[in-house]
C-alpha cells in the first residue's frame, strides 16, 4: 500500500509537467515549430520508431522488420559504438590501472603523463580524431574509447591501492605467492572501485557517442537530432532526446544491477 | 647445534629481542631485551597495556616485522618471514570479504595446493568442529561478530599449523560470545594441542585461558613478571585463587598504565 502511494507520488511532478506542457501548446502560447506539443511528440516518436515499409516475407524475417524502424536503427548504431568503445577505453584501462595501483614503479612512470591527458574533455579530441580517422565508426570510437577510459583508470588504481593492508598480511600467512596474491586477493577486493569506474566510463561513453554522432557519423541517435533540426522538426527532436534518455536510464539501470549482483559479498558492508 | 640443545624442549625460543622505531628523530625501543621460551603445547597469554609492544613481539613471531637484533627460532631455525606454520587470527578477523565461509577456510588449503576432494573434506570437518555447517555458503558480512571469528580461527586451523598466533582475537565481542569462545578455543587447544601465544589487555582472559601470563612493561617493551597459572581447567573466575591471581596482576598492570598516562601528559604538555 505504501508502495503505491509513494509510485504514486513519484509521477505527480511529471504529470504536472506534461500536462503544464500540452497547456502551452493548446492555447497557442508558443509557436508549435519552437515547442510541439506532448501529443505531437508522441506521435513523431511513433512514426520515427515503427517500420517504413510494410512487412514483405520476401525481403527478411519478421522480426528484422520490426527492427526496421529509424528509430531503432539508430539506437542499435549508438548502442554499438558506445559497447565498442567502451570495451577498447576500458580494456586498455583495467590492466594499466592495475599496474599502477599494483606497481610504485609503474605508477610513477605513468601518472604524470596521464595527469596532464586527463583533465581533457574527450569532445576537445574531435578535430584530431577526425584528422586521423576521418569520418564514420572510427573516430567517433576513437572518443568514445576516451571517454571511458579515464574513470575505469582512475577508479581501478584507487581500488588496487585502497586494499586493505591486512588482506594481504593474511595471504603472505597462509603463505600465498605474489601471483596468488593478486589474482585471488587484490583483484576481488578492488572489484568495488572497478565497477564503479566502470558504471562511470559507461556514462561518460553515452555522452561521447551522442556528440561524436553529431559530428562524424551520419546515422545514431545525436545525428538524427541533429539532421531533424535542419527540417525544423522539433518534435522529432524531443522525441529522439527522450529516446537518449531512455536508452541512458537503461544502461546505466543494467550496469548497477550487473554489479550488485556481482557484489553480493559487499552490499552493505559499509554498515555491518 | 649448542643452541638447539640448549632450547630442547622450546617451541618458540625468543633470544634479546630488540625492535626500534623512528619517532620524531628518537629512537623508540618497543621491544627491548626480550627473552622467551614457550615449550610445545603451552598456552602462553602476552598481557599489558596498549602501547607495551605486546603485538610488536606476536608481529615479530608472526614474521611480519621482524626484530631489528636478537632472534626468534621455531622448531630450532630462524624465522625471516610470515609463513602457514604459524597462523594468525586477528582482533579484526580479516576474513576475505567476497568469499563465502567455506571459500576463507579452504583459501589455505588451495595455495598449498591440496587436492580438491581432500580439501572438501577438511573443510567439512572443520565447519563441524566450530558449529559453522548452517553458515557455510554465507559470506562474512551476514554473519556476527563471534561467528566471523569461529571462522578466521577455522581458516587457520585448515592448515593444521603447530602455533596459532592470536593479537586480541576476542577483544571485540560481546562478554558472553567472548566466554563461549574463550571455552571453545580451550577445547580445541586440548583437542589438537597447539601452541597458543595469545595477546590480551584482559586480565581475567589471561587467567582464564592461559599456563602462562607474560606481563609486559610500557616502552620500553620489557618482560615485568613471568607468571605461571596452576589453576585446574575449567577455571571458575570466582574462586578465591582465581581472584588473588587477578589481584596480584592487576597491581602490575595498574604500574604500567600509570606510566603509560603519565607518558601521554607529558606528550600533551610537550604540544
Amino acid at each position: 500500500m505504501k508502495r503505491y502511494r509513494h509510485a504514486a507520488s513519484g509521477i505527480l511532478v511529471p504529470l504536472a509537467a506534461l500536462g503544464f506542457w500540452q497547456l502551452l501548446s493548446t492555447m497557442g502560447w508558443v509557436n508549435a515549430t519552437i515547442l510541439p506539443s506532448p501529443m505531437q511528440v508522441l506521435i513523431k516518436w511513433w512514426a520515427y520508431l515503427r517500420p517504413l515499409e510494410v512487412f514483405d516475407p520476401a525481403q527478411g524475417s519478421y522480426l528484422a522488420w520490426c527492427f526496421s524502424g529509424e528509430l531503432i536503427q539508430d539506437a542499435l548504431g549508438s548502442l554499438y559504438r558506445v559497447l565498442v568503445g567502451f570495451l577498447i577505453g576500458g580494456g586498455l584501462a583495467l590492466p594499466l590501472g592495475l599496474a599502477m595501483g599494483y606497481s610504485k614503479v609503474a605508477y610513477g612512470l605513468f601518472n604524470p603523463l596521464i595527469q596532464v591527458l586527463r583533465p581533457i574533455p574527450p569532445i576537445a579530441y574531435i578535430p584530431l580524431s577526425i584528422l586521423w580517422f576521418g569520418l564514420g565508426n572510427p573516430p567517433a570510437v576513437f572518443l568514445i574509447s576516451i571517454g571511458a577510459f579515464f574513470p575505469v583508470l582512475m577508479n581501478t588504481v584507487a581500488g588496487v591501492q585502497n586494499v586493505d593492508s591486512i588482506y594481504l598480511r593474511v595471504g603472505r600467512n597462509l603463505g600465498a605467492s605474489r601471483l596468488t596474491q593478486f589474482t585471488r586477493i587484490i583483484l576481488p577486493a578492488a572489484t568495488p572501485y572497478i565497477f564503479t569506474g566502470a558504471r562511470i566510463g559507461m556514462g561518460t561513453a553515452f555522452i561521447v557517442v551522442i556528440v561524436s554522432e553529431m559530428i562524424a557519423v551520419n546515422n545514431g541517435l545525436g545525428y538524427r537530432i541533429l539532421e531533424a533540426r535542419e527540417y525544423l522538426w522539433s518534435d522529432k527532436i524531443i522525441a529522439g532526446m527522450f529516446t537518449i534518455g531512455l536508452l541512458g536510464l537503461g544502461i546505466d539501470t543494467l550496469m548497477s544491477r550487473l554489479s550488485s549482483r556481482l557484489l553480493r559479498w559487499h552490499r552493505g558492508l559499509e554498515q555491518g | 647445534m649448542t643452541d638447539m640443545a640448549m632450547n630442547s624442549g622450546s617451541h618458540i625460543s625468543i633470544r634479546g629481542v630488540h625492535k626500534v622505531f623512528q619517532s620524531g628523530g628518537q629512537d623508540v625501543y618497543a621491544l627491548k631485551a626480550i627473552d622467551l621460551e614457550i615449550a610445545q603445547g603451552e598456552f602462553v597469554c602476552l598481557l599489558g597495556p596498549s602501547g607495551c609492544g605486546k603485538s610488536t613481539l606476536l608481529n615479530a613471531v608472526a614474521g611480519f616485522s621482524l626484530p631489528t637484533s636478537g632472534g626468534i627460532d621455531v622448531e630450532g631455525a630462524a624465522i625471516t618471514e610470515p609463513g602457514p606454520d604459524r597462523g594468525m587470527v586477528f582482533q579484526e578477523y580479516a576474513l576475505f570479504p567476497w568469499m563465502t565461509v567455506e571459500q576463507n577456510i579452504a583459501f589455505g588449503l588451495q595455495i598449498r595446493g591440496e587436492a580438491k576432494e581432500a580439501i572438501q573434506a577438511r573443510v567439512g570437518s572443520l565447519l563441524e568442529l566450530l558449529h559453522l555447517q548452517d553458515f557455510r555458503k554465507r559470506f562474512p558480512k551476514d554473519l556476527s561478530g563471534g561467528m566471523r571469528q569461529r571462522v578466521a580461527i577455522a581458516r587457520v586451523l585448515a592448515l593444521d599449523s603447530p602455533i596459532m598466533l592470536m593479537d586480541e582475537p576476542f577483544g571485540a565481542l560481546d562478554a558472553l560470545t567472548r566466554r563461549n569462545l574463550q571455552d571453545e578455543l580451550l577445547r580445541l587447544w586440548l583437542e589438537l594441542r597447539k601452541t597458543i601465544l595469545f595477546v590480551t589487555h584482559s586480565i581475567e582472559e589471561a587467567l582464564y585461558l592461559a599456563d602462562r601470563t607474560v606481563v609486559m612493561t610500557y616502552r620500553p617493551g620489557t618482560i615485568k613478571r613471568d607468571l605461571r597459572v596452576d589453576l585446574p581447567r575449567p577455571r571458575d573466575v570466582a574462586s578465591p585463587a582465581f581472584n588473588a591471581l587477578k589481584k596480584e596482576l592487576s597491581l602490575l598492570l595498574m604500574e604500567e598504565q600509570n606510566r603509560h598516562e603519565q607518558d601521554e601528559f607529558k606528550g600533551a604538555a610537550v604540544d
